[in-house]
């Protein structure tokens, strides 16, 4: 079936196409060229005066995996606020602040996104991210697996075993786990709350492995690069949260010496400690540096006002911020020898100081920072606000009046901390266009994905312009998932199957014999049972996987 | 004939995957590494794999068409049992999802105690990797470790660990129910200490350990029985332990209200931790239980006691249990769920039934339909979650029984009605 979607205002950044009308032709669930003589359009749409943008990709967001199952279920009153029936074509489920992954699916695809990427897949855990991700319909999903913490990767390093064996061992995880990129949450952190240290500076030694967070960092993020991972290392940094953290981030950026490195919900770790309150924004200096050093990605975790849960892999953090859990009930876990995690529910509150300058932290950072190409629009979900807040974010992004309405509500000793009212930046609709698709893709590594040019899957999100920008991206007209319509005017009319993306990075065989003598002798699971089969992810008929290209390895 | 190695077991709740199995056309044997719970388990032998309606033999499709015909016209059908596999409660929500079933593992009663106390006030809690590599000082609470997983003395905690010199050197404390057997006693013979009270007198036992533990003044000498001297020695240890950890299994606490005693050892274990590490360790695992609330978690934001009848997923751990609302006569259907157990029968009912489960099961009344299906782990590969909630162990097919899955035959039913409710 020969699909045309015709006369709309494209914004495909991949393309350096910026709000031109163009006509774009689907085929088989892919964009194909205009054919070349006389043809015939099964089914045309009519987009003329339409924004028309390729499908959005939320490239951190907190999808599947343990610590979200226990989010949900420690919080039922929550989805008694939001619960959403079933229809003949959509399953039933809760939203809000923690959602089931039906409904996970259908928000995301009723905003225009297509593809949604777990930050945190805990290697061990790894196989339940799958499974939930595995029932999340439309999207398509990934995951990047959580290194650093891992004793294995520790006794490696107190055991000084070279790069190579480090790369290979990362490269062996990724395949183990079926990821697209490599993480790191405090790095070494979580590992030394388990041996009672409640602080990990950057140059803090683990106490029993002796080893520092920039030691870990450097060679992970070496890692990442050499085995030829388009991702970069993708840091959730140390002290996130802390007063004063904007040192360890600068420290971080300066520290990784020019290796690519993605430092993620970068809000919650850019505080200084200024003020009669002892916290202020540290913004500005973030931004200048990311801004100088192109090797440097950031997502902002930008919070929003009102109850959410945090769910991090951070349980050393987690477990220092339970005094402000909101209602107070809290958990947290160490998991496996391999990992940890915490879940806190939290309220931001637009009249506490702390919680209206995290806000205004999140803007000032998206607004100065000067490259799109390296800045990436997240909330952390659920940890900054769930995702369904993107359309407002956007709003507070491209439109000044607006922002500076809400800004003269909160906290009035925050409106004197922050220079949000002084920054003029408006973001334009290819700057959202690159944040949310060509960037994010190109980021991720995903191939055919982010882009509106022939070759590329026709996951196309068709928006009516608006000078209200949330309603703009709250209710689509159309998205469209691999060529077939998903929604129109903000519903989904029709379900289907999105792929897993991974990556299959080479190893050396022989780190096989260390990993089973390992796993024999400390862990609880022999080392082939710990391998997730391609057939775990398709057996179901449902599930796909997708392997990307890797970096010519040098 | 052929032999399988490091198969996982969905039965033990510890996820055992050492297990050497013999297959020898359908007849299995566990020839290495199997115990009291996993032999028979794996070794239960396949009677029939003839569907039934009303007892008499019938192809799968007629079975399959009936079972829908009887749930068509229900308005509060209820999926009892739940002890699947991921697979099978994905088919089992969505047919749920379909005719407004209420769905509750047979475990659920067990569960709630924990669920309760994690919804109240939440917990520090560990896995199995760190219990072997990193427990110091192990307290039991109401329950015989032995009995409820036969190995794991000798699998978790007298081996060789990544963080202890000597693990035969750890500290083992019962408090309440006394072992079954000598396994708690270490290789170099220390032997575990034992502070027994009946299991009713934990709710106090407790609390005084938790006053203690936090240095509260305690006026009495003794709780049930139990010297307080010897409460103060067990708060000591625990405070002193680099990585003390506390375990109890809910089924054995019990007595009305245990969700408290849950609480109390998690907000205890919380205490711990402002100074040293301590983490929870609750037992669970077997025949499903994890694994229907983790699916339900996903699925519908709640553990697995759901009533979907509103069109929405309802949760309400009191009033959605199975017993309830059949003895009320709020139910309209019973659909029965087991394929990891053929003794777990359904409960006895005049309504409509239908039963999904592992072959040889025997019924004293014949339900409406039965439907033998494979076990998980044994007829078909699948995935199911060990106690601590954490890791999904991948199940493997050992043999070709022919026999259907609980996922296929769940979703073939819900098929059946999504066509009739589109057309």
């Amino acid at each position: 079936m020969l699909i045309r979607l015709t006369g709309g205002t494209v914004y495909d950044p991949a393309s350096g196409v910026d709000g031109i009308k163009q006509d774009i032709y689907v085929q088989s669930g892919k964009i194909i060229d205009k054919p070349i003589g006389e043809f015939q359009v099964d089914k045309e749409y009519d987009l003329k005066g339409k924004v028309v943008m390729s499908g959005a990709i939320d490239m951190h967001t907190h999808i599947g995996g343990g610590k979200g199952n226990i989010a949900r279920t420690l919080l039922p009153e929550d989805h008694r606020n939001d619960p959403v029936a079933h229809t003949h074509i959509c399953r039933s489920g809760c939203g809000h602040a923690a959602p089931s992954t039906f409904i996970t699916g259908y928000r995301y695809a009723e905003m225009g996104y297509t593809a949604g990427f777990e930050p945190a897949l805990l290697p061990i855990n790894a196989r339940q991210a799958h499974m939930e991700m595995g029932d999340i319909p439309i999207l398509d999903k990934g995951g990047y697996v959580m290194l650093g913490s891992d004793d294995f990767l520790l006794r490696m390093l107190t055991a000084k075993k070279d790069q190579k064996a480090i790369n290979d061992y990362v490269a062996w995880t990724m395949n183990a786990a079926k990821a697209i990129g490599v993480k790191v949450v405090n790095p070494g952190g979580i590992n030394a709350f388990k041996f009672n240290q409640r602080k990990l500076d950057l140059d803090e030694q683990n106490s029993h492995y002796g080893v520092t967070p920039r030691q870990i960092l450097q060679v992970l993020a070496t890692a990442v690069k050499e085995i030829g991972v388009s991702h970069p290392l993708h840091v959730h940094g140390c002290n996130l949260g802390v007063p004063g953290n904007i040192e360890t981030t600068l420290d971080t950026i300066q520290g990784i010496g020019g290796l690519p490195m993605h430092l993620t919900h970068i809000q919650f770790h850019s505080y200084g400690t200024e003020g009669d309150f002892k916290f202020s924004s540290g913004a500005a200096r973030v931004a200048e540096a990311v801004n100088k050093n192109k090797n440097i990605t950031i997502d902002v975790g930008q919070i929003l006002f009102g109850q959410t849960v945090t769910a991090s892999g951070d349980n050393m953090r987690q477990h220092a911020n339970n005094k402000f859990a909101s209602p107070q009930k809290w958990v947290t876990m160490d998991i496996e020898c391999d990992a940890g995690c915490g879940v806190v529910p939290f309220k931001y509150k637009d009249q506490n100081f702390v919680n209206a300058l995290q806000w205004a932290i999140g803007l000032e950072t998206f607004l100065l920072v000067d490259d799109p190409w390296r800045i990436f629009l997240t909330t952390d979900h659920p940890n900054g606000a769930p995702f369904t807040s993107y359309p407002h974010l956007i709003r507070l992004l491209m439109d000044r009046t607006f922002r500076n309405d809400v800004l003269s509500t909160i906290h009035p000793e925050a409106q004197k901390m922050t220079t949000l009212a002084s920054i003029e930046r408006e973001y334009t609709l290819q700057e959202i266009a690159i944040m949310t698709r060509a960037g994010a893709a190109k980021l991720i590594g995903l191939q055919n994905r982010g882009g509106l040019s022939a070759g590329n899957w026709a996951d196309i999100t068709v928006y009516t312009d608006d000078v209200d920008r949330q309603k703009m991206f709250e209710k689509p007209d159309y998205v469209f998932k691999d060529g077939e319509v998903v929604v129109i005017d903000g519903k989904v009319v029709h379900t289907k199957w999105g792929t897993t993306h991974i990556v299959k990075p080479d190893y050396d065989k022989s780190i096989e014999k260390d990993l089973k003598a390992y796993f024999d002798k400390y862990l609880t699971m022999k080392v082939d049972n710990f391998k997730i089969s391609d057939d775990e992810i398709t057996e179901d008929g449902r599930g796909s996987l997708s392997v990307h290209a890797l970096n010519a390895v040098v | 004939m052929s032999e399988f190695f490091e198969v996982p077991s969905p039965f033990c709740g510890v996820g055992t995957d050492d297990l050497t199995i013999k297959v020898d056309g359908l007849k299995i044997s566990v020839i290495e590494n199997g115990c009291a719970i996993n032999m028979p388990a794996f070794e239960h032998e396949i009677t029939e794999t003839k569907a039934r309606i009303n007892g008499k033999e019938v192809g799968l499709n007629e079975a399959i068409s009936h079972a829908a015909s009887l749930l068509k016209n229900t308005n509060f059908p209820l999926i009892g049992g739940c002890a699947t596999d991921v697979n099978g409660m994905r088919g089992l929500l969505a047919l749920a999802d379909r005719v407004g079933a209420v769905v509750d593992n047979a475990n659920f009663n067990n569960a709630r105690k924990n669920i309760l106390a994690l919804q109240d006030s939440g917990w520090m809690n560990t896995t199995l990797a760190e219990v072997k590599n990193r427990c110091d000082v192990l307290l039991i609470i109401g329950t015989d470790l032995e009995g409820f997983a036969p190995r794991f003395f000798e699998k978790y905690l007298w081996n060789e660990a990544m963080f202890l010199e000597n693990t035969s050197n750890r500290d083992i404390i019962y408090l309440g129910t006394k072992p079954s057997g000598v396994a708690s006693t270490s290789p170099n013979g220390k032997t575990a200490q034992i502070f027994e009270c009946a299991n009713e007198n934990l709710p106090e036992v407790v609390t005084v350990l938790r006053a203690l533990v936090k240095g509260q003044p305690i006026q009495a000498e003794n709780v049930a029985g139990i010297p307080v001297a010897n409460l103060k020695e067990i708060a000591e240890k625990l405070k002193n332990a680099k990585y003390g950890v506390i375990t109890w299994a809910a089924g054995s606490l019990n007595y009305s209200h245990a969700e408290l005693t849950v609480q109390t050892i998690s907000e205890m274990i919380k205490n711990l931790n402002e100074t040293t590490r301590c983490s929870g360790f609750p037992l669970g695992g077997k025949e499903g239980d994890q694994t229907a609330n983790q699916v339900c978690g996903w699925t519908s934001g709640y553990a697995a006691r759901v009533s979907f009848a509103k069109g929405y997923p309802e949760y309400d751990p009191f009033l959605f249990e199975t017993n309830e609302l059949l003895n009320n006569g709020e139910a309209d259907a019973l659909i029965w769920v087991n394929s990891f157990n053929a003794g777990a029968k359904p409960p006895k009912t005049s309504l409509p039934t239908i039963v999904v489960a592992r072959s040889g099961m025997t019924f004293e009344k014949e339900p409406d339909v039965f439907i033998p299906v494979g076990t998980p782990g044994i007829d078909h590969t699948g995935h199911a979650y060990r106690l601590d909630n954490v890791v999904a162990i991948r199940l493997k097919k050992l043999r070709d029984s022919g026999l259907p899955s609980t996922a296929e035959v769940l979703n073939a039913i819900e098929q059946v009605l999504r066509e009739e409710s589109v057309c």
